[in-house]
């Protein structure tokens, strides 16, 4: 494959895997879970270079987990302890983060792995890491990570389907029945930090944020069905993953910087134009009424 | 028999007690009214009784096995405004919600399924609503939804949080209607209630609670003055219409 469509692969893996997760979390209101996770990462990434002194992928992303469940459990005990749940989320996410800062200063120069390139990454790189299978190269490490935490996720969401289904709109009655709310609440939560950690290398930690909300956000404007919503969130990921990559070729800027403005764009296209829950399609069902109420004064 | 038997639950929120001590036993087929002042703990009983609160201590047993094991057996209509009327989903698939408890895991709800919601939907009246986006229900049409995925869990007893509260004549007729059919069917149903002027139209026993249980018995014998002012203590004048009412009866 040439360089080009390894880009474009990876930033498509990027879009599909954090939108869908992306569309569970808008409809759980905890989009800024996502924000906070998606830096608290940084911790659980050295923390296994650490332990493991190497960049290895799958450390990687038993770290990011493991910090990525601590992030939430921390954020829900704040919360519960009477800490407004905006304070919680901030106070959890930037005193993690800023561990993970400190402790990335002590391993210095020796690795490449640095705050500039946590927050930003760099897609245009993924193509030179490959892995070596059998002493040949056999493609991008961050096209086979993304892969693999699609894949996972995908069975996920397959498997609890139900669960997510209910325990999203009623957890009262979901606990009553039995299902294992608390258990689904850390999957997701693990999901965000598995999607996070793969996509970091290529999109940077900020701008996974825009891929695991705004599509989200975006599909929830365009449809009243909920397997249809995710479905509609990893195609807009998708689509914003090409858009954004056409555009930063044609005028020569950062791609994953195009990627994210694509994803706004996207959604400010539903905000408007939806048919069902778009600006104007309100406007219109609103003049539409108005007129019926004159017509019917006019009448008696 | 007793289709439930509740011991020494206690719970608390903080610092302060929610429940204290509350010990009673549901006869089966009975239409229990559980009646009390704001603060009661009403809804903290039925929560507590389903574990969606931790209790500090006390033990709930269905038809004499522990609730665990009877879970299926149990049905639960949650207040209204409890739930995200928001979520992306139809009256049907809320109906379908019903029988997930019964289809087990990885298995998705098929064509029986569908059917058997369909029904539901038709018992309480809104079968012509069943593609219907939810928050484009009224408040009253939203119960209803709720009446028929109750209905769809198949259960013996029944919790209901409120169903009453602020929907309209024709939702309050189906829950009339349903709230009968379940009792000639042998089902047990508990339903925290507020109107205390419609108790004994609605209800053939009563639990006056108070963070305790003042009485629980048969509502013609429960349900007296006295007794109404020892569980809503000073707040006598809320009672002045009901009393009337009770003397006139």
């Amino acid at each position: 494959m040439t360089y080009t469509a390894w880009i474009i692969l990876t930033g498509v893996l990027v879009g599909v895997t954090c939108g869908m997760t992306g569309a569970l979390l808008i409809l759980r209101r905890m989009a800024m879970i996502a924000d906070a996770i998606s830096h608290t990462v940084l911790l659980g990434i050295v923390g296994a270079f650490f332990v493991t002194q190497s960049l290895n992928g799958i450390p990687m992303l038993i770290g990011a987990a493991i910090v990525g469940m601590l992030t939430a459990f921390f954020v829900q005990l704040l919360d519960s302890s009477g800490v407004q749940s905006g304070a919680a989320i901030g106070v959890v996410f930037t005193s993690l983060f800023a561990l993970g800062v400190v402790l990335l200063s002590f391993i210095g120069d020796s690795v490449h792995l640095d705050v500039q390139h946590a927050l930003m990454g760099e897609i245009a790189f993924v193509p030179w890491d490959t892995l070596i299978l059998g002493g040949k190269e056999a493609g991008p490490v961050a096209v086979w990570m993304l892969s693999g935490v699609f894949l996972l996720n995908l069975a996920i969401i397959l498997i609890f389907y139900k669960e997510f289904k209910i325990s999203t709109f009623d957890p009262q009655m979901a606990i009553s029945i039995g299902v294992p709310v608390v258990f689904i609440h850390y999957l997701l939560m693990s999901m965000v930090s598995f999607s996070t950690v793969a996509s970091f290398d290529s999109v940077g930690a900020i701008l996974v944020v825009a891929m695991l909300i705004v599509p989200g956000a975006t599909a929830y404007l365009l449809t009243d069905r909920f397997g249809l919503m995710i479905i509609l969130s990893a195609v807009i990921g998708a689509v914003s993953a090409l858009l954004g990559y056409g555009f930063a070729v044609v005028m020569d800027v950062s791609i994953a910087g195009s990627m994210a403005t694509a994803t706004g764009f996207l959604f400010g296209l539903a905000f408007f134009f939806s048919p069902s829950h778009g600006l104007i399609a309100k406007w219109v069902r609103r003049k539409n009424m108005q007129k019926n109420l004159n017509e019917e004064a006019r009448v008696s | 028999m007793n289709a439930l038997e509740i011991k020494n639950i206690s719970v608390t929120y903080d610092k302060q007690p929610a429940l204290e001590d509350v010990t009673f036993s549901v006869p089966e087929g009975s239409l229990t009214g559980i009646i009390g002042p704001n603060g009661a703990g009403k809804s903290t009983l039925i929560k507590s009784i389903l574990r969606l609160i931790p209790k500090l201590s006390g033990d709930v047993k269905v038809y004499g096995k522990p609730y665990k094991e009877q879970r299926k057996m149990i049905g639960y209509v949650p207040q209204r405004s409890e739930v995200d009327w928001d979520f992306p989903t139809n009256a049907l698939d809320v109906v379908l919600m019903g029988r997930y408890g019964h289809i087990g895991w990885l298995k998705r709800p098929g064509k029986k399924e569908k059917q058997f919601a369909m029904e539901c939907l038709e018992k309480v009246g809104m079968q012509d609503y069943a593609k219907r986006q939810i928050s484009q229900l009224s408040g009253g049409q939203q119960q209803r939804v709720f009446l028929a995925r109750a209905l769809a869990q198949d259960a013996q007893i029944y919790f209901m949080d409120e169903p009453f509260a602020g929907v309209d004549a024709a939702t309050e007729k189906a829950i009339m209607n349903l709230l009968q059919e379940w009792k000639k069917q042998g089902k047990t149903v508990l339903v925290v209630h507020h109107d205390l002027q419609t108790v004994r139209d609605y209800f053939d026993h009563c639990l006056l609670l108070n963070k305790t249980p003042v009485k629980f018995g048969p509502t013609d014998k429960v349900f007296t003055y006295d007794n109404l002012q020892e569980t809503y203590g000073g707040a006598l004048s809320i009672l002045t219409q009901e009393s009337t009412l009770l003397q006139e009866g």
